[in-house]
Order: structure tokens, then sequence, then C-alpha cells
């Protein structure tokens, strides 16, 4: 199988504010939020980072997508540095996560047309994969409708479509049925196994193990900044289900479930 | 290039399809400029002038006969009144009921042609209301002529055909519009910037929408550019849009005090290098703004950090009334934003130096690179923009 993306040592520290050390009831100023992860993913799979919140799956992708920069380690994209060539990563990918928003005044086929300009993707095959992408999801019907009359489920397939504009290879989607409804979380989930049939390796993290279940080929599971286990989704469930399996290892992992 | 236009396009699609935006940025403040200069000065050109129907009650104890026929002139409405009246006359003054009280001193006539002493005359009058103002300074002037008429040695400028100011209309208008115009340029210029950056970068932070723009190829300076130059572009409609404004209502605020002053003494060459020394400054006060709602981390907060740059730029404006006729020394042109002032107070005041003006201009672009080299290492930043 070949490695599109080689994950090797990543690490992050955040400074914590007055606000947050005493929302974390900690004294200590500096919080390490992923420490030394490493992980491979292969073309043409689902891997699913799974873990609770707080344990560090975004800052991970998000340090994969070259929003932020690792205090350690570097990942290595297609063969593209995130540490050395950011620009080239985020030429080759596609990141969907719900800090990404998009402008309230614009409508989804301006927004399309503006993001496929800024990766250089040509007039007309921008238009053709706009078509299909809107057909796809719906978006047809409210094409011409500003994102601020949009309901959540309407702006998520906006946003995932928009996330696809440059066609890329490696798909990164944090949390991508968080907040939507069963119908919409279904259009979704569907659409990633499409992506996978296709090709594209599709790297995404959540905290729903039923979406585990059903989409992805292998899994990541990430504890107090930590992978604990990466392998396939069935080596990891063991013959349970991926809910009890999950528990089992965050508990072996010093993890408490608080009532 | 390509990145940049997509950005300049996308901000100006943004601005010029909100139509209220529009109107409140760039219509709005030239329309409101005018309106209200336009009705300052034609409430200043009422009070100076008082209601032209209204017939001012003046009382006076003894009019001489050598004055009498100059009071008639007046067509004010002439009273007597007796020394036991004064008390009364004064609270009818103070009560605005009556105008002006003018007290002749016994002897006025008789010590005026022996010389014995030289008799003072009393006026009377309320300067809180108009009518009762005009009509003293009416009076003096009346009295004033009839006293000259008496010790007339020689005359100044009597004949009126003669023009004796030789300044001209040039002259006039630059002296007047440089001591004015680069301040409220200066502060035009600066609320329309203030109007729209804030909320293009602190805003698009404050949303989430920049960090979406982040995850592009784009480079970050390409970013930075393309916001600079939008939205020096949107300053500078909001900024003309004031600057006309201001022109076309300057003659109704001074009423007919500004006869002489022509803005059509500048020429094309004179107008075409205001608009490069505005762009010059808009271009330095976007840069500084962005900075600044780059560093925050809303809106409310970008506008807040931004008021001591305000008070900055209003007092470097107000340095226009103070520089002299010999002009600025060369050095200052290295200074921004007092470089602007300068070349706009040489501009509109005729007396521009080209060296100046071409030092002003390559410091501002060198500046400008240098605002937009840290702007783009801010948007690469995660600590401002997240």
């Amino acid at each position: 199988m070949e490695t599109i993306l080689k994950v090797e040592g990543l690490k992050k520290t955040f400074t914590l504010s007055k606000k947050q050390m005493k929302l974390e009831k900690t004294k200590d100023k500096k919080k390490v939020a992923v420490n030394g992860i490493s992980f491979d993913a292969y073309r043409g799979e689902i891997f699913g980072l799974l873990g609770p919140n707080g344990a560090g799956k975004t800052t991970t992708l998000r340090m994969i997508a070259t929003l932020i920069k690792p205090d350690a380690g570097d990942a290595l994209v297609d063969g593209s540095s995130i540490v050395k060539d950011p620009g080239a990563v985020r030429g080759k990918i596609g990141f969907l996560t719900s800090e990404l928003k998009l402008e309230d005044f614009f409508t989804p086929n301006y927004l399309y047309d503006f993001f496929s300009n800024l990766y250089g993707v040509d007039v007309a095959t921008c238009k053709s994969r706009k078509e299909k992408l809107f057909k796809r999801f719906g978006i047809d019907e409210f094409a011409e409708v500003k994102i601020e009359n949009l309901s959540t489920g309407m702006k998520q397939k906006v946003s995932i479509v928009i996330s696809l504009v440059n066609d890329p290879d490696i798909i990164i989607f944090d949390e991508p049925t968080n907040g939507l409804d069963i119908l919409t979380a279904k259009v979704v989930t569907d659409f990633l196994l499409d992506l996978k049939k296709q090709g594209k390796s599709i790297i995404v993290s959540t905290h729903i193990f039923s979406l585990v279940e059903k989409i992805c080929d292998r899994v990541g599971i990430i504890i107090h900044g930590e992978m604990v286990c990466a392998d396939t989704l069935e080596r990891i469930q063991d013959g349970m289900s991926m809910e009890e399996r999950f528990f089992e290892i965050f508990e072996a992992h010093g993890g408490r479930i608080d009532a | 290039m390509h990145n940049i236009v997509t950005i300049i396009k996308k901000e100006l699609a943004r601005f010029f399809k909100d139509k209220k935006l529009v109107f409140t940025t760039v219509l709005f403040p030239g329309l409101m400029i005018y309106l209200l200069y336009s009705f300052m000065g034609s409430g200043f050109l009422n009070k100076m002038e008082g209601d032209s129907t209204y017939i001012p009650k003046i009382v006076v104890n003894e009019i001489p006969s050598e004055i009498e026929p100059l009071f008639q002139e007046t067509k004010y409405d002439f009273r007597g009144f007796t020394e036991n009246e004064l008390d009364a006359v004064l609270t009818q003054i103070e009560n605005k009921e009556i105008d002006v009280a003018i007290i002749f001193p016994e002897n006025f006539e008789e010590d005026i042609q022996t010389h014995s002493q030289i008799p003072n005359v009393e006026i009377y009058y309320n300067s809180t209301k108009s009518d009762s103002s005009s009509a003293y300074r009416a009076l003096i002037a009346v009295l004033s002529q009839y006293e000259n008429t008496l010790s007339n040695v020689f005359d100044v400028n009597v004949d009126q055909s003669i023009t004796y100011d030789l300044a001209s209309e040039k002259d006039l208008t630059g002296e007047i519009f440089s001591m004015m115009l680069p301040m409220l340029l200066m502060i035009f210029i600066f609320s329309g910037c203030m109007g729209i950056a804030p909320e293009s970068i602190a805003g698009e932070k404050e949303r989430g929408t920049i960090a979406t723009l982040l995850v592009t190829p784009m480079k970050r300076s390409e970013l930075a550019i393309g916001k600079i130059i939008s939205l020096s572009i949107i300053s500078l409609l909001a900024g003309l849009s004031s600057f006309l404004g201001t022109i076309l209502s300057l003659p109704k605020l001074y009423g007919g005090q500004m006869d002489g002053v022509n803005a059509m003494a500048y020429s094309m060459m004179d107008y075409v290098m205001l608009l490069v020394i505005i762009l010059s400054s808009i271009l330095i006060i976007i840069s500084l703004i962005s900075i600044i709602s780059a560093y925050s981390k809303s809106v409310k907060e970008a506008t807040t950090a931004i008021m001591p740059l305000m008070i900055v730029v209003m007092l470097i404006g107000v340095s226009s009334m103070m520089i002299s006729d010999k002009g600025p020394s060369l050095i200052t042109a290295l200074i921004p934003l007092y470089n602007n002032v300068a070349c706009m107070n040489g501009i509109f005041g005729f007396t521009l130096n080209p060296i100046y003006f071409a030092i002003t201009l390559v410091a501002n672009l060198i500046y400008t690179f240098i605002f937009v080299f840290v702007l783009a290492k801010m948007f690469n930043s995660e600590k401002c923009m997240f």
C-alpha cells in the first residue's frame, strides 16, 4: 500500500490564558495538546482519528493542514513537508473543519468560483466540477441564496463542496457530521464512501463510533495528545463493538469517565 | 498576481453589492458634510445679518442735530428717553425688548467744537440678541464715520474703484485652502479607512472566514496586498466623497466671505498630484489600521485600538496650519503622514517642492512595503490569526 500521508512525531504546546487555566483547573501555563503523534495513511483508504474532546484530534489535523505550525515533528503530505513547503501541502489537500467559515454575504455559486480561482482551477474545469458537486449535494436549489440565509446542513454541504474545489487526493475532514440532522449526515457519510471509491484518501476525525464502524478502514485512537493505537478497524475492535473497545482502551490509558 | 486580483475582486464585490454599505461609506459622508456645512453657513449668515424685516428699536436721550440725518438713514425706530428712565431702559435691553440705548453727554456738540474735553458716547446693547448686535455695529459705524468727518486730515484707500489688495485670486485661494484642507482631508481619509479596514480584517478573524482563506495555497503576502489595495480603493472613494462635499459647501459655509477664492485656480496637474498624495496617505493609513486589526481579536477591539492613531493623524493634520512660507525641510519628507500633510499644503498653496513630493512618494511606498511585509507575517502567525 502506498503511503500518502506520513506523520512523524508531531508535537504542539499551547500557552494558556488565565481564563483557560481556570477552565482547565491547572496552574501550568503550558498545555501539551499533541505529544509526538505518528501515523501513516494510505492511498485510497479512510483513516479515522477517534478520541474524546480535547484529546488533540483537531490540533493534529490543523497542523497537517498547515493552519498551525508544529513545535516538533513533521508530516509528509504526498511527499511535501508541512514544515518546509506548507504552500504545496495546501494545494494538495482539501480541509474541512468547523472553524473554517464561509462569508455570509456571498452565495454558494460565488464562493465556489472564488475558491476555485484561488486554487488556480481553470474556468472550464471549475464549471464541470461545480455542476457535479452541486448536483450531488442538491446545492443547485440554493446556489444563488446568500450563506446567511442557509440552514446549518446547507452550509455544511457548501463547505464540503468548497473544500473539494481543487479535486484533492487527500481530504481531511474534522468532525464532518457534527451538528447535522440525520438526513444531511447520511448524505455526507455516503459521499465520503464515494470519494474513497474514486481512490481518494480521507482522514476523518470524529467521536461518533457508528461513523467509524461504517466508513473507516483504519483507525487511530488519540488520548491526552498521544496516539495510543493505530491499526485496521478489525484489529482495533478485536471482536468488540467500537464503543466497548474504545472505552477499554481509554481506561487502560488513564482516561476517566466522569459522571 | 492572479490571487491578488481575485482577492481585490472579492473585496470590491463584497462592498459594492451591499448597497447599504456603499451608501453609508461613500455617499453619506459627502452628502452629510455638504448639507451640514451649508446649513451651518446659512445659520451663521442669518446670525450675522439678523432679520431683514425687523426694525431695531433704539432709544436715545438727545440726538445732536449734525448726527440726526445720519441716524435717520439707518431707518431704525428712534425714540427719546429721559435720564430718570435709564434704569428701566437698561432692564428692557436686558430683556430684549429694546435693542440699543444711546446716551450722548451734555454739551456734546459744544465740546466737539471747542475741543475743551473729549465727550464719551455710551451705547448699551445685548450681544445675545443678533438684531441688537447688528444695530450696535451699524450705529458704531455711523458714529465713527461722523468722527472721521470732524478730524479728517488725510484719507487711506478712499477710492473704491481701485483694488488695493494685490493678492491674486490664486494667492488668496492658496492661502485659505492650504490652511484648512490638508487637515480636513486627513480626517476624512482616516474616517474612510477606519470605517472599512477593521471590518475586513478583524471582522473576518472574528467570523472565522479568514481561516478559510489561509488554508488555500495563496501566499500570505498576496492576501495582504490584495486586502490593502482593495481597502485603499474603497477608502479613496470615501475620502473623495467627503472632499467633494467639503469643496462644494465651503463657499456656503463662509457665506460671502470667500470672494476671490476659486477652486478653479488649480490646474489639472495640481489635481493629479493631489490624487497621488491622497492615495499615498490612504496606503499608509490602511496599512497601519490593517496591522492593528490583524492584531485585534474583534472589530470592537480593533476600533478601540485605532483611536490613539486617529488622534495622532488629527494632530498631524493640524500641523498644516503651522508650516512656514519657506516650506518644510526635506528631511521631514521621510516622516509618514506629516509628509502627506506638507505635500497637500504645498499643492493647495502652490508652493510644492517637486523634490519633497518625490521623496514623500518613495518613502511612503517603502513604508507601505514594510507594512505589507509585517501584515503578511501576521497572517502567517497563528498567535495573531487564531
